[in-house]
C-alpha cells in the first residue's frame, strides 16, 4: 500500500505540494485529476526521486518502506514505476539494450537470474505484440524519433516488462488516438490484480471508461481537495474544477 | 649555469651530437643534411611554449623539463602483443622494427622498416613534414631511428594492415621518435589500424608523412592507449591529391598527455578528408587534438567530428583550423566538436578557426560542451539502473556516436573496444 501523509515539496524555494494526503491500498487503481500546474507531475517526480525537488515535510511509504529515503533505482527495485508525461529521448542508447539493462538490473537487485539476449528478445517481442508495437522499435534509440503515441506505448512496454507493484501513469493517455488508448488501457488492465496498484494521472474522463478506477482524487494547488468514486470524474467533466472545488 | 644532466631541448641536442654518427643512414649525406638542418631548427626553437599560439592550451613544460635517454639497445625476447585486428601487422618496440614479431609475409608491395629502406625513402622523407615546420617534427627528424614505410603501387588494394607500437619500460625516462612514411599511388587503397601501447616514463614522438595520390583511399584508425605515465605527441602531415580520400579516426585514451596534431592538405579537385575521433582524459591527464585543414583545390570536402570526455581534474583541447584558399571554390567543410564533462574540475578549451579566401564555399563548424544530461540520467535510474551504470550507458552513447561514421567493420569494432576499455578502467578506478 502506498501511503502519503502531509507531503510538502518545493522547487527552487517555491512550494508546489502543500500537504498531500493519499492512500492507495494494494490491488486498487486510483485516478488523480486536476488543472494544469496543480502539482500532479511534481507529485509523481517526488515519489520517484527526481533531483531538484525538496521534500519539506510529510512522508511517503510503500508497504511500510520510507521511499523518500531511497535512490531512484532503489525505488524501482522496490516495485515503483513512473510512466513519464514526457518520455526522455536517449540518442545512442538502443531501446533493446535499455530495456534489457533495466530488466536485468531489477532482477539482479531482487536476487533473480538475469536474462540473456535471446530470452529477453522473446519476452520483449511477446509484450510488444500485445501492445501492437513493431519490432523495429527495439532497434532504434530510446524514444528517438518515436511519435508521441509511440513514446507512450514504449512507457507501457517498460511497465509490462518490469512488472512493478505500483505504477504511476502521468498522462499516459495524452496524445493517444482512440485505438492506442484502448491498447494502453488493456495493457494496464492486464496488470491489475491483488498485487498491483496504480495511480493514474489524467485530464480526460474517457481513459477512466477503460481503466475504471476504485477512487478518483482531485488535486488543486498542491492539495487533494476532493476524493470520490468513479462518478467524480464524470462530475468534473460536466462541471469543471471550480464548481467541484466550491462544493468541496 | 650548467646543469649536471642536460634536460629538455638541450638534452636532445646533446644526444644528437653524440649519436649522429650512429643513427640509421649516418653515411648518407642527404640524410645527414636533413638531420643537421632539423637540429638547427630545434636548437633555435626548442620545445614549444604556451606563448606560441598553437600551444596556448597545452603545456609541454613537463616534457621540456625532463631528461630522456634512448631506449635500451634492443629489447629481446617475448613481448605481449595486443589482440590482433588483421592478418598482417608491423610491430615496433620502442620505435624499432621487430621482424620477428611482425607478420608481413606474402605482401606484394613495399611495407616494413624505414631504416632498412632509406634509399627508397630519400625523395619523400621530409617532403611533407619539413624540419622547419614544427619543433616536434624537427626533434623527430633529428633523432628518428626507424618507422613504418609503406609504398603502395598504382591501383593496388593493400587491404588491412596493423601498426603496433609498444614501449617497454626500461626503468628510466626514455624517448623515441618513429618516422612513418606512407605513400599510396594513384587508385591504391589501404586500411591501417594503429595501436600504441606502452608504459614507463616515456616520450613517444611519432611523425607521419602520408601521401595519397589521385583517386587513392587511405583509412587510418589510431588507438593511442599508452599508460598514464607516457607523453604521446604525434604529428601527421597528409597530402591528398585529386579524387583521393584520407580518413583518420583517432581514439586517444590513456597517456598522461596526448597531442594529436594533424595537418591535411587537399591539393587536387574532389579530394576528401575525414578527421574524426574521440579523446578521453581521466584525473591528471591532458588530451589535445589540433587539426589544420588546407583546402587548396576546388570541389573538395572535409568532415571533422571530435568527441571529448573528461573525468576528474583533467583538461581537453580541441583546435581546428580550416583554411580555404582562393582557388578552392565549392569547398564543403564541416567541423564539430563536442565535449562531455564528467566532473566540475574538468576543463575544455575549444578553438575553431575558419579562414576563407574563396567566395563560393560551404563551411560550418560547431561546438557543444555539457555535463551528462540530468533528465536522461534520471530516466535510466527510474527504471532501476544503478547510477554508475546509467552514467556508463550515457557516456558510451556519446562516444559511440562518433564511431558510427567508421564504415570498415573491423576498424569500427577495434575502436569501439578501445572506447569501452577506457570507460571500464574509469569505472574500476572510481
Ligand atoms: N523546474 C521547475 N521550476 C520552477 N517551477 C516548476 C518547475 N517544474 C514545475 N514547476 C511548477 O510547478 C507547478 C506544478 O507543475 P506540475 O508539472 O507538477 O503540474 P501538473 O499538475 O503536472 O500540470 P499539467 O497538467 O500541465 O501536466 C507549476 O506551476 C509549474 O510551473
Ligand atoms: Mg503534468
Amino acid at each position: 500500500m502506498l501511503r502519503i501523509e502531509g507531503l510538502t515539496a518545493e522547487i527552487d524555494g517555491k512550494q508546489i505540494l502543500k500537504g498531500i494526503d493519499l492512500e492507495v491500498p494494494t490491488g486498487e487503481v486510483h485516478a488523480i485529476m486536476g488543472p494544469n500546474g496543480s502539482g500532479k507531475s511534481t507529485l509523481s517526480y517526488v515519489l520517484s526521486g527526481r533531483e531538484g525537488y525538496e521534500v519539506t515535510g510529510g512522508s511517503a511509504t510503500f508497504d511500510g518502506h520510507d521511499i523518500l529515503a531511497m535512490e531512484p533505482e532503489e525505488r524501482a527495485a522496490a516495485g515503483l514505476f513512473l510512466a513519464f508525461q514526457y518520455p526522455v529521448e536517449l540518442p545512442g542508447v538502443g531501446n533493446a539494450t535499455f530495456l534489457r539493462t533495466a530488466l536485468n538490473a531489477q532482477r539482479k537487485a531482487r536476487g533473480e537470474s538475469e536474462l540473456d539476449a535471446m530470452q529477453f528478445l522473446k519476452l520483449a517481442r511477446e509484450r510488444m505484440k500485445a501492445l501492437s508495437m513493431s519490432d523495429d522499435m527495439l532497434k532504434r534509440g530510446v524514444n528517438v524519433g518515436f511519435s508521441g503515441g509511440e513514446k507512450k506505448r514504449n512507457e507501457i512496454l517498460q511497465m509490462a516488462l518490469l512488472k512493478p507493484s505500483i505504477a504511476i501513469l502521468d498522462e499516459t493517455d495524452s496524445g493517444l488516438d482512440i485505438d492506442a488508448l484502448k491498447i494502453v488501457a488493456d495493457g494496464v488492465n492486464a496488470m491489475r490484480g491483488p498485487d498491483f496498484s496504480a495511480l493514474v494521472i489524467t485530464h480526460y474522463q474517457r481513459l477512466l471508461d477503460y481503466i475504471v478506477p476504485d477512487r478518483v482524487h482531485v488535486l488543486m494547488q498542491g492539495r487533494i481537495v476532493k476524493s470520490g468514486g468513479p462518478e467524480l470524474a464524470k462530475e468534473l467533466e460536466a462541471q469543471g474544477y471550480a464548481a467541484v472545488q466550491a462544493a468541496a | 649555469m650548467t646543469a649536471p644532466v642536460a634536460t629538455g631541448a638541450a638534452g636532445f641536442l646533446a644526444r644528437y651530437e653524440g649519436l649522429k654518427v650512429h643513427l640509421p643512414g649516418a653515411r648518407k649525406p642527404w640524410l645527414n643534411t636533413l638531420r643537421a638542418d632539423a637540429a638547427v631548427h630545434f636548437a633555435a626553437r626548442g620545445f614549444p611554449t604556451r606563448r606560441i599560439e598553437q600551444w596556448k592550451y597545452t603545456d609541454l613544460a613537463p616534457v621540456a623539463q625532463s631528461s630522456f635517454a634512448e631506449p635500451l639497445t634492443m629489447v629481446e625476447g617475448a613481448i605481449a602483443l595486443p589482440v590482433a585486428n588483421a592478418a598482417h601487422r608491423a610491430v615496433f618496440v620502442d620505435g624499432r622494427f621487430r621482424s620477428d614479431l611482425s607478420t608481413l609475409d606474402g605482401l606484394a608491395h613495399r611495407v616494413g622498416s624505414l631504416a632498412q629502406d632509406l634509399n627508397a625513402a630519400e625523395p619523400f622523407l621530409g617532403a611533407l613534414a619539413k624540419p622547419g615546420s614544427e619543433p616536434l617534427v624537427a626533434l623527430n627528424t633529428m633523432l628518428f631511428e626507424d618507422g613504418l614505410f609503406i609504398d603502395l603501387p598504382e591501383g593496388l588494394d593493400g587491404g588491412l594492415l596493423e601498426l603496433v607500437s609498444i614501449a617497454v619500460d626500461p626503468g628510466r625516462p626514455f624517448a623515441f621518435h618513429p618516422r612513418h612514411l606512407i605513400r599510396l599511388a594513384a587508385g591504391a587503397r589501404l586500411t591501417l589500424i594503429e595501436t600504441a601501447t606502452g608504459r614507463g616514463q616515456c616520450l613517444h614522438n611519432p611523425v607521419f608523412e602520408i601521401e595519397v595520390a589521385e583517386g587513392a583511399t587511405f583509412t587510418h584508425g589510431r588507438m593511442l592507449q599508452e599508460e598514464a605515465t607516457v607523453f604521446h605527441l604525434s604529428t601527421i602531415y597528409a597530402a591528398i591529391a585529386a579524387g583521393g580520400t584520407y580518413d583518420n579516426f583517432t581514439v586517444a585514451a590513456g597517456p598522461r598527455l596526448t597531442r594529436n596534431e594533424i595537418h591535411a592538405a587537399l591539393t587536387g579537385p574532389k579530394a576528401a578528408c575525414h578527421m574524426n575521433g574521440a579523446q578521453m582524459a581521466a584525473d591528471g591527464q591532458h588530451v589535445d587534438t589540433t587539426t589544420s585543414l588546407d583546402h587548396a583545390a576546388p570541389d573538395c570536402a572535409s568532415r571533422q567530428t571530435y568527441k571529448t570526455v573528461l573525468a576528474g581534474r583533467s583538461r581537453g583541447v580541441f583546435q581546428g583550423k580550416i583554411f580555404v584558399h582562393q582557388a578552392a571554390q565549392k569547398t564543403d567543410g564541416y567541423q564539430m566538436n563536442q565535449a562531455l564533462l564528467l566532473s566540475e574540475n574538468a576543463e575544455i578549451d575549444s578553438k575553431p578557426q575558419l579562414e576563407i579566401y574563396a567566395d563560393d564555399v560551404k563551411c560550418s563548424h560547431g561546438a557543444t560542451v555539457g555535463a551528462l544530461d540530468a533528465d536522461s540520467l534520471f530516466y535510466l535510474r527510474s527504471r532501476g539502473i544503478p547510477e554508475s551504470q546509467a552514467k556508463a550507458m550515457l557516456v558510451e552513447a556519446f562516444l559511440h556516436e562518433a564511431v558510427e561514421t567508421v564504415t570498415d567493420e573491423t576498424l569500427r569494432t577495434a575502436l569501439t573496444r578501445a572506447l569501452d576499455n577506457w570507460w571500464a578502467r574509469q569505472g574500476a578506478a572510481a
